[in-house]
C-alpha cells in the first residue's frame, strides 16, 4: 500500500512541476496571456490544489485500513455508528459545501469571462470559417481573406464570429481563450484578446476527418499600427503578376479551388492566396513556408498530408517551379 | 430411490459436446460464453491500444496511416465499451453471478438470455467484419454528423458502426429486461428488497439504466442510417435538419452509459471489500440507494459533453448543477467503502488489493470529472488529452480494475481452483503502474494543448515526453493484464482445490458447490439477511424442488413464495434468431432491402416457432 500511494503521490508532485516549466510552448493552457484564460487557469490550479487534498484524505484512509488491518475499530475509536456518521458527513455534507462553492465561483463568476462576448463591447469582428482541413479568415468591412494566421492588434477585443463550411470543428487557442465548436447551422462567437505581442498557437479540437491533426491555427497579436499595415496589406488584390505564370495558375486546375484577388481565379474551395507568401506555413501548420517545401507541396500535396482535398496534380518539374515562383510573390 | 442431487442432476441435465453450447440455456454456461468473447474483444480492443500507443510514441509517427488510425482509435473506443465492459459486466458476471446471488435457479428467461449472447456475438463479428475490410467505424465512437453523413463519409464505414450498434443494442435490451423481472421475481424467499446484495441493485440500477438509455442511441442511429440510406435530412441543415440534434441524442445515451459501465464495477467492489474485510457494509442502506441514484441522476447530466457547443448559459448553468450533484452518491460510496475496511480487519489479497486500486484510480477520475462542471475549464480542456486521461481513469481504473479483481475473486467459485495468490498480487502491482503511467501524464498533455483524436503531432509542445511515458506504460499494463490472465489459465488446470467458500463470502453465491451444479442449489435456500452466508436461516421452509425444471418466483417487494415456475429447457431457436437477425443486418448494410425484408420475415417466423414448439418437460 505505500508503495502505491507514494507512487500516484510522486507522480502527482511530478506532473505539478512539469505542467509549470511547460510554459511557453505556444499552445498550453497554463501560460495564459489573456484576462479569460487567467481567470481559467487561476481555476485550474484552485481545483488541483482541491484535487490534491481530497486524494489526500481518500490515501490517508487507505492506508489506515492498512495499517490498522488487524484492530477492527476507526483510529479514533468509535463504530458503526460513528462511520455512518462519517459517511453522511464526508459524504454528503463536505461535498454540498464544496460544490456549491465551486458552482458559485466557476459557473456564476468566472463563466462570464469565457461567454461570448457582447455585441457591444468589441472594437472588432473577424469571421473563421472551418474547413476540411484548413482555417478561412475574413475581417468584417473589408476585402480582406486568409487562412490558417489570424491577425488580431495587441490589448485589443475581438470576438471571433465561428462558422462551418463542412462538418464540426472546434477553434481552440489555449493561451487565450476557451474553445468554441463550429457547428453546421449554427454561429458562435468568442473573444480573443492578447496581453502582449506574440504569436498564440491553436488547433482544431473536434475530430473532423482524416486530418484532424494538421489543422493549426496561428493567432499573431500586434501592435496596432502594425496589425494596420498588414491588414492593409491583406486587403489590397494581388500584386501584378508576371502573365504566363498566371496562365499556368488559371489553367492547370490551381484556380478551380483557389482564388487570387485581382486576378480572375476566384474559386472558394481552399485557402485564399492572394497573400500566401505572408504566411508562415502551409496546409494549415503542416509544412513551413518555403521554396522547398512549397515545390514538394506542389509535386504531390498527398504525401505531407494524406487526404488533403488538394489533389496531385499532373504537373512538369518547370510547371511547379514557375507556379512556385509565382506563388512566392505574392506577398 | 434416487437422492435428490441424483434427481436434480437429471432433471438440469444438458447435452454435452459443441451442440450443448449452441444449444444451453444454463445461465452459468451462458455467462462463460460471454466471459470468454468478450476477453477476444478485450484483446483486439487491447491491440489497437498499443497501435495507437505505438503511433504516438513520438513525435510524426508513421506506424499507422491517417485512415488506419482513424479506424483503430474508433473500434477502440467502441470495442471496449459495447464489446468488452458491458457484456462482460453484465453478459459475464450479471449472468453467471446473479441468479446465484439471489438463490435462483436460472434467469428468469433463460432462452432469450441466449438469444442475448448470440446476438451480440452477432453483432461483435460485424462490427470487426468492418474492420477487417479496412472499411471499419472512423468517425470516433460518437462519430458526430455530418463528418459521419453519406457526404463525408461514404464507404460503409459508418453504416457499420451505425448498424453495428442497433444490433448490439438488441441483445443489450434483452439482457437488461432479463436481469429486471430475475431481480424482481426470482428472488429466494425471504430475499426481501432491503435483503438483496449490493451487487443486485448494481445490476439493477444498470437495467433500468440500459433501458433508457439505449432508445435514444438507436433512434439517432436509424435516423443515420435513414439519412445515410434513403436520402432523410434529420441531420442536414440545408433542408432543414440539425447538426446538434445527433449530439443531445448520443449523450442522451452516452452519459448514462458512463455509469452503466461503472454501477457494475462498483457492484463487484460492493461484494469484494466486505468479505475481505471480514464485516457488512456500512451505511449499507445508503450505498444501495445511491447506486440507484447514480443511475438516475446520470439522466440529467449529458449536456456537459456540449459545453463547447454554443448552448444557452441557462442551459450550461443546469447542467454543470446536475453534474455536480451526480458526484454525491459517488462520494457516499467511497466513504463507505473506506471506512467498512478501517472498521474490518481486511486482508489484503488479491481481489481486495485491485479494489484499492480502483479506489485510489476512480478517486483520480472522479477528482477530474468534477473539473469539468466547472463550465470554463471544461471549455478548454474538453475534446484534449485532459479528457482522455479523465475517462480512461473512470473506465480503465474504476470499471476495469474491479473486473479483473472480481475474476480473481469468484475464479474459485467457476473453476473449484484457487489462483495462484502471490503472483497475483504480482499482477496487480504491474497492472497498477502500467495505468498511472499510461493516463496520468495525458492529464499534463492535454493541459498543454494536445488534443484528442490526432494520429500524430510536431515536435516542440513539450508533450513528446509524456507520450513516450503513456506508451511505455502501455506495454507495462499489457504486461500486467497477460500476467492475471496467465495466473488464471495455469490456476484452471494446476491450482489447488478451492472448496465452496474459500474466502468465507456473505452472500449465496458461497453456499453451493464450486463449480456450482446446473441447478445451482440442491435446497432453494432461504434468506433472513443481505448476508445469508453469514446469518445462515434456520430452516423453517425447506424447498427442494427435485420433481421437475423449476424455480420458485417471489413477490416483488418482500420476497414472499408466490409461485413455482416451470423453466423452459435448452433450445437452438436462439441461436438460429440470432443467425437469421445477423443476415439481415448484412442485407442493410449492403442495401438489399428486399432480401432484409424476407430475413426479417424468416426471423418472425423463427420466433414464432419458439413459441409454439415448446417442449414438454422431462
Amino acid at each position: 500500500m505505500t508503495g502505491r500511494t507514494g507512487l500516484s503521490r510522486g507522480v502527482l508532485l511530478v506532473g505539478a512541476g512539469a505542467v509549470l516549466a511547460g510554459c511557453g510552448s505556444g499552445q498550453s493552457t497554463l501560460s495564459p496571456h489573456s484576462g479569460a484564460e487567467h481567470s481559467i487557469t487561476t481555476l485550474w490550479w484552485v481545483m488541483f490544489g482541491g484535487a490534491c487534498v481530497g486524494l489526500a484524505v481518500i490515501t490517508v484512509l487507505l492506508l489506515l485500513g492498512w495499517i490498522r488491518r488487524n484492530r477492527a475499530s476507526l483510529p479514533f475509536g468509535g463504530s458503526e455508528r460513528a462511520a455512518t456518521r462519517l459517511v453522511v458527513g464526508l459524504g454528503i455534507g463536505t461535498p454540498i459545501v464544496l460544490l456549491t462553492a465551486l458552482f458559485v465561483w466557476s459557473d456564476v463568476f468566472v463563466i462570464r469571462s469565457t461567454a461570448a462576448p457582447a455585441p457591444s463591447s468589441t472594437a472588432m469582428t473577424v469571421h473563421v470559417i472551418g474547413h476540411q482541413w484548413f482555417w478561412e479568415i475574413r475581417y468584417d468591412g473589408g476585402e480582406a481573406s486568409t487562412a490558417n494566421e489570424l491577425h488580431i492588434p495587441v490589448r485589443t477585443r475581438v470576438v471571433v464570429v465561428g462558422t462551418t463550411a463542412d462538418v464540426v470543428h472546434s477553434l481552440w487557442v489555449p493561451e487565450l481563450n476557451r474553445k468554441i465548436d463550429l457547428i453546421p447551422g449554427r454561429t458562435n462567437r468568442v473573444l480573443l484578446y492578447a496581453d502582449r505581442p506574440g504569436t498564440y498557437l491553436g488547433q482544431c479540437a473536434e475530430f473532423c476527418g482524416l486530418q484532424h491533426a494538421h489543422m493549426e491555427i496561428v493567432v499573431v497579436a500586434e501592435p496596432r499600427a502594425r496589425f494596420e499595415q498588414w491588414l492593409h496589406g491583406q486587403e489590397a488584390t494581388a500584386a501584378a503578376a508576371a502573365g504566363d505564370r498566371l496562365r499556368l495558375f488559371m489553367t492547370k486546375g490551381c484556380a478551380d479551388c483557389h482564388e487570387i484577388r485581382g486576378t480572375p481565379a476566384r474559386a472558394h474551395v481552399g485557402p485564399d492566396l492572394t497573400h500566401v507568401a505572408s504566411r508562415s506555413t502551409l496546409a494549415a501548420g503542416t509544412i513551413p513556408n518555403d521554396r522547398v517545401h512549397l515545390t514538394a507541396w506542389l509535386r504531390d500535396p498527398q504525401q505531407a498530408k494524406p487526404g488533403t482535398k488538394m489533389p496531385q496534380l499532373p504537373l512538369a518539374a518547370r510547371d511547379i517551379d514557375e507556379l512556385v515562383a509565382y506563388l512566392e510573390g505574392l506577398k | 430411490m434416487r437422492s435428490r442431487t441424483e434427481r436434480l442432476e437429471l432433471i438440469w441435465h444438458e447435452r454435452p459436446g459443441l451442440l450443448g453450447w449452441l444449444t444451453t440455456v444454463d445461465h452459468k454456461r451462458i455467462g462463460l460464453l460471454y466471459f470468454f468473447t468478450t476477453l477476444v474483444f478485450f484483446g483486439a480492443g487491447g491491440v489497437e491500444a498499443l497501435l495507437i500507443r505505438t503511433q504516438l510514441a513520438g513525435p510524426n509517427g508513421t506506424v499507422l496511416s491517417p485512415e488506419a488510425f482513424d479506424q483503430v482509435m474508433t473500434m477502440h473506443g467502441v470495442t471496449m465499451i459495447f464489446l468488452f465492459i458491458i457484456p462482460m459486466t453484465t453478459g459475464a458476471f450479471g449472468n453467471y453471478l446473479l441468479p446465484l446471488m439471489i438463490g435462483a435457479r436460472d434467469m428468469a428467461f433463460p432462452r432469450l438470455n441466449a438469444l442475448s449472447y448470440w446476438l451480440f456475438l452477432g453483432s461483435g463479428v460485424f462490427l470487426y467484419a468492418g474492420l477487417l475490410m479496412r472499411k471499419g467505424p472512423d468517425c470516433g465512437w460518437f462519430c458526430y454528423t455530418p463528418l459521419n453523413t453519406k457526404e463525408y463519409d461514404p464507404g460503409l464505414n459508418a453504416d457499420f458502426y451505425a448498424l453495428g450498434l442497433i444490433f448490439n443494442s438488441m441483445s443489450t435490451t434483452a439482457g437488461a429486461l432479463n436481469f429486471i423481472v430475475t431481480i424482481f421475481k426470482l428472488r429466494a424467499p425471504g430475499m426481501s428488497f432491503n435483503r438483496m446484495p449490493l451487487f443486485v441493485f448494481a445490476m439493477l440500477a444498470v437495467s433500468f439504466s440500459l433501458i433508457f438509455a439505449l432508445p435514444p442511441l438507436t433512434t439517432d442511429l436509424v435516423f443515420l442510417e435513414l439519412q445515410r440510406k434513403v436520402g432523410f435530412h434529420f441531420f442536414d441543415v440545408v433542408h432543414g435538419g440539425d447538426a446538434l440534434l445527433w449530439q443531445h441524442l448520443f449523450w442522451l445515451f452516452g452519459h448514462p452509459e458512463v455509469y452503466i459501465i461503472i454501477l457494475p464495477a462498483m457492484g463487484i467492489a460492493t461484494s469484494i471489500i466486505p468479505t475481505f474485510a471480514k464485516r457488512k457494509m456500512v451505511a449499507f442502506p445508503l450505498v444501495a440507494l445511491a447506486e440507484l441514484l447514480v443511475a438516475f441522476i446520470g439522466f440529467g447530466v449529458w449536456g456537459h459533453h456540449m459545453f463547447a457547443t454554443g448552448l444557452s448559459i441557462g442551459t450550461l448553468v443546469f447542467f454543470a448543477a446536475a453534474s455536480m450533484m451526480v458526484v454525491i452518491p459517488s462520494t457516499i460510496q467511497i466513504y463507505a467503502w473506506l471506512f467498512t475496511v478501517n472498521l474490518g480487519r481486511p486482508e489484503f489479497r488479491a481481489p481486495l488489493l485491485f479494489i484499492g486500486g480502483f479506489i485510489a484510480l476512480f478517486v483520480i477520475g472522479g477528482l477530474s470529472g468534477i473539473m469539468f462542471a466547472a463550465i470554463p475549464f471544461d471549455q478548454a480542456t474538453t475534446d484534449t488529452y485532459f479528457v482522455v486521461a479523465h475517462f480512461h481513469f473512470i473506465i480503465f481504473g474504476a470499471a476495469v480494475f474491479p473486473i479483473l479483481g472480481g475474476m480473481y475473486y469468484w475464479f474459485p467459485k467457476v473453476t473449484g481452483h484457487m489462483y495462484h495468490e502471490r503472483s497475483a498480487q504480482a499482477s496487480f502491482w504491474v497492472t497498477f503502474v502500467g495505468t498511472l503511467l499510461t493516463f496520468f501524464p495525458m492529464h499534463i498533455v492535454g493541459l498543454l494543448g494536445m488534443t484528442r483524436r490526432v494520429y500524430t503531432y510536431h515536435a516542440g509542445f513539450g508533450w513528446d515526453a509524456y507520450n513516450l511515458s503513456e506508451t511505455i506504460g502501455a506495454f507495462i499494463l499489457a504486461a500486467g493484464l497477460l500476467m492475471i490472465f496467465a495466473n488464471l489459465l495455469w490456476s484452471r488446470f494446476r491450482g489447488p482445490p478451492s472448496g465452496p467458500d474459500p474466502f468465507f463470502g456473505g452472500t449465496l453465491e458461497w453456499t453451493t458447490a464450486s463449480p456450482p451444479p446446473p441447478y445451482n442449489f440442491p435446497v432453494i435456500p432461504t434468506v433472513t439477511s443481505p448476508y445469508p452466508n453469514w446469518d445462515r436461516a434456520q430452516g423453517e421452509l425447506v424447498l427442494d424442488l427435485d420433481h421437475g425444471h423449476e424455480t420458485p418466483a417471489t413477490t416483488v417487494r418482500d420476497g414472499h413464495l408466490d409461485e413455482i415456475l416451470k423453466m423452459p429447457s435448452e433450445s437452438g431457436w436462439p441461436i438460429v434468431l440470432a443467425l437469421a437477425v445477423t443476415v439481415l443486418f448484412i442485407m442493410l448494410l449492403t442495401a438489399h432491402f428486399v432480401v432484409a425484408g424476407i430475413f426479417a420475415g424468416v426471423a418472425g417466423c423463427v420466433l414464432v416457432a419458439w413459441h409454439v414448439h415448446e417442449p414438454a418437460e422431462a
